[in-house]
């Protein structure tokens, strides 16, 4: 039976049409942010070169894509159709009269749909783990940078032992269907997890301590949310049954947040030992501050920018990291529509099919290299001050 | 200096004892016990058939009995047949005491890999070779690049060739191995028809270029946009120091500025930064020869990771973490020795 398909311009169209709700929201932000650009401080000087531009541009681009992925994607990205296993792009599935725009896999599922809904996990997990290895770096590599002597000794050695084990090896034994049958992963959530509140309770407390009745409100606040999304990611148990994860993306979230958070660790106290020689820390010090106090209210502005910068480059890598896990089919189930997982799949039939491995091949890239470009500018930017 | 030195390798002992002592404790937990045992039976082996085989074969001794021996400072005693009295070896492709003796990896013996049924060194060291093959050519294509594409782009900052040459490296340092290696194999291997899209005949034909040539840029071309762009950074500091004006006043030509006064100076940091890739270039390691079928490293690593090879696993990961660990000294070291500002107390 011969099936309808599309032209080459026909594909092009027709894909560049289904994105019509990123482009809006697209067009949407960037009119708004050059037009007021001069009061967006350093995120509207970003507008100001074309490296930026072309960064914020390609990463508010899939923000956009997974947020809108519902209506993007024609299909659904588990849906079979049995007549289009390994279809050319551009085949018109005759049940539904909509095209199958980048062809389908060997399970006859529609390659378009599957890259559109594999960035909402991308983009769930990946800034996600950026942040909780942030706060965990920071929380960490404040004292010690500042404090020095045992503290600092005791915990390089740790980051150092982590950043030893080759990424790829920690994965093989951490990622692993037989480690969730233990309690290990759920050990480890426990202990990074809790970091955050930490942070938000020691930043709250010695900034206002002075106030009582602010200090209370904002404790029990970072209370109240931390334990909700710590009962919700840990436990599984939230009693709203909003914030929840399975077993599986516990299992990834837990390991990526473990390799990349001494690289945080050491830049933080590297920043530190720098910053801690500043005058503006010596007069804190004279003032008679608490050593907390400046660590988080003098020390942790000051090392922002490089913070920030370093920050767009660990989504990228996590990014990355994700990848390779779904490429050696770690962690993520066999039909997640991931990228790194859809690429594997496709990676293995490369000689018979080519256009499976293509799309997401392509959208990982793009989203690191925004990602990469967004950091660039962000580092000329800070340099210029 | 030599205090340095041996203060840090005291340091590596210590790291590479805490390392194996996880990666064991990894191993050895019960679901992938049981995974093993499976492996060594059958798929329908009952939960008493497991638990006496894993009896039988001392996994079930203490813990830190098991590490001990391992590492070689416990005596390894073999199980002895209660009829003849004679020891019955754990497996017979590998020949093991029949005298309680100490045998682990202190003493040189490695143990033997499950999956493969040989003794360990007889299954790594082939294996390491054929990476060592795999990483001399990828380094060889990878650092002359990586540095000319840095020191051309760095040497006047803000150029047509500077941004042309930033843009590319920036994107090839967003294109993961396993991404490029797609790409790669589908132009030149589905399209042309130029190379062979499996390095699998390789591994015993020899390589050549028809089946080498993706592999190798598969993997530099992630390390390439890496390198490039320190060494660009480093080179447009070098070019605005002191000493490189002095020069240009003094009349020399920008060419031999660049090649005698800066080029030197402008290295040293990318030293450092390839030195400090392995532990990366172990990953792509792992990646590229198993998209292309490479039996080396990578490929005995995955294999023993998905059949929880114990021994196996630990020399692997014992072999990896010692790579990461001496070059974080060599490239130190080299910094120091590169660089006279730098003094080691």
């Amino acid at each position: 039976m011969q099936l309808e398909t599309l032209g080459f311009f026909g594909i092009a169209f027709a894909a560049l049409a289904r994105f019509w709700p990123v482009w809006l929201a697209l067009a949407i932000v960037v009119v708004l942010s050059l037009s007021f650009k001069r009061r967006l401080g350093l995120y509207g000087q970003l507008f100001d070169t074309g490296v930026g531009l072309a960064g914020v541009t390609i990463c508010l681009f899939w923000l956009f894509t997974a947020i809108f992925a519902g209506v993007i994607a024609p299909f659904d990205p588990l849906q079979q159709v049995a007549l289009l296993k390994d279809a050319p792009p551009g085949t018109i599935d005759p049940g539904s009269g909509s095209a199958f725009l980048f062809g389908g896999d060997r399970l006859a599922r529609d390659v378009f749909s599957r890259m559109i809904f594999g960035s909402r996990i991308v983009l769930a997990i990946a800034p996600a783990a950026t942040l909780f290895a942030l706060m965990i770096g920071v929380t960490l590599g404040l004292p010690a940078g500042y404090y020095g002597g045992w503290i600092d000794s005791i915990l390089t050695f740790l980051a150092n032992l982590v950043l030893a084990f080759p990424v790829i090896l920690l994965f093989y034994l951490l990622v692993t269907p037989g480690i969730r049958e233990t309690a290990i992963p759920q050990w480890l959530a426990g202990v990074f997890f809790i970091f955050p509140m930490i942070f938000f309770s020691t930043l709250f407390y010695t900034r206002f301590s002075g106030r009582p009745g602010l200090l209370t409100v904002l404790l029990g606040a970072t209370i109240v949310v931390g334990g909700w999304i710590y009962a919700g990611l840990v436990f599984n148990a939230d009693p709203l049954g909003i914030v929840s994860m399975s077993p599986n993306e516990l299992n990834i979230f837990v390991a990526v947040v473990f390799a990349s958070s001494p690289g945080v660790f050491r830049i933080v106290r590297g920043l530190t030992l720098d910053l801690k020689t500043r005058d503006y820390v010596a007069a804190a010090q004279t003032r008679g501050e608490r050593p907390w106090y400046i660590m988080l209210w003098e020390v942790l502005p000051n090392a922002r920018g490089p913070l920030i910068v370093d920050g767009c480059l660990r989504i990228g890598y996590t990014t990355i990291l994700l990848g390779t896990l779904g490429f050696f089919g770690l962690g993520l189930a066999p039909e997640s529509p991931d990228w790194g997982t859809a690429i594997k799949e496709s990676s293995r039939l490369l000689r018979a099919y080519v256009h499976p491995a293509l799309p997401p091949a392509f959208a990982l890239m793009s989203f690191v290299l925004g990602l990469n470009l967004l950091a660039d500018a962000l580092r000329e930017q800070s340099l210029k001050d | 200096m030599l205090g340095f030195i041996l203060r840090r390798l005291g340091v590596m002992a210590l790291m590479m004892l805490c390392l194996t002592l996880v990666v064991f404790f990894l191993v050895n937990l019960e679901p992938n016990l049981r995974k093993l045992a499976i492996s060594q039976l059958n798929m329908r082996s009952s939960t008493e058939e497991i638990e006496r085989w894993l009896e039988d074969n001392g996994y079930r001794q203490n813990f830190f009995v098991r590490y001990g021996q391992w590492l070689g400072v416990v005596r390894q005693v073999p199980s002895i047949d209660p009829q003849t009295g004679t020891a019955i070896p754990r497996f017979a492709f590998c020949d093991e005491a029949a005298q309680p003796r100490y045998s682990g990896i202190l003493q040189g013996d490695l143990g033997c890999s499950t999956k493969f049924k040989v003794p360990i060194a007889e299954k790594l060291l082939p294996a390491l070779g054929a990476t060592g093959i795999l990483m001399f050519w990828v380094m060889a294509v990878m650092i002359p690049v990586a540095l000319l594409i840095g020191v051309l782009a760095g040497m006047r900052e803000g150029s047509r060739t500077d941004r042309t040459l930033s843009a590319a490296s920036i994107a090839t340092a967003a294109t993961p191995e396993y991404i490029s290696g797609v790409i790669l194999t589908v132009v030149f291997a589905s399209w042309l028809g130029w190379f062979n899209g499996s390095a699998a005949s390789a591994t015993h034909q020899g390589v050549t270029f028809y089946n080498f040539t993706l592999p190798v840029l598969t993997m530099a071309i992630y390390g390439i946009g890496y390198i490039a762009r320190m060494t660009r950074a480093s080179m447009v500091e070098v070019m605005t120091q002191q000493y490189i004006r002095t020069a240009r006043l003094k009349g020399l030509s920008f060419r031999a500025v660049v090649l005698k006064h800066a080029l030197r100076n402008a290295l040293i940091a990318p030293f450092t930064v390839v030195m400090l890739q392995f532990p990366w270039l172990l990953t792509g390691v792992v990646i590229v020869e198993v998209m292309f079928r490479y039996q080396g490293f990578g490929f005995t690593l995955v294999e023993a990771a998905a059949n929880n090879d114990i021994d196996l696993l630990l020399a692997c990961s014992l072999i990896s973490v010692f790579v990461v660990l001496s070059t974080q000294l060599l490239s130190d070291l080299g910094y120091a020795l590169l660089n006279p500002r730098i003094r080691v107390r």
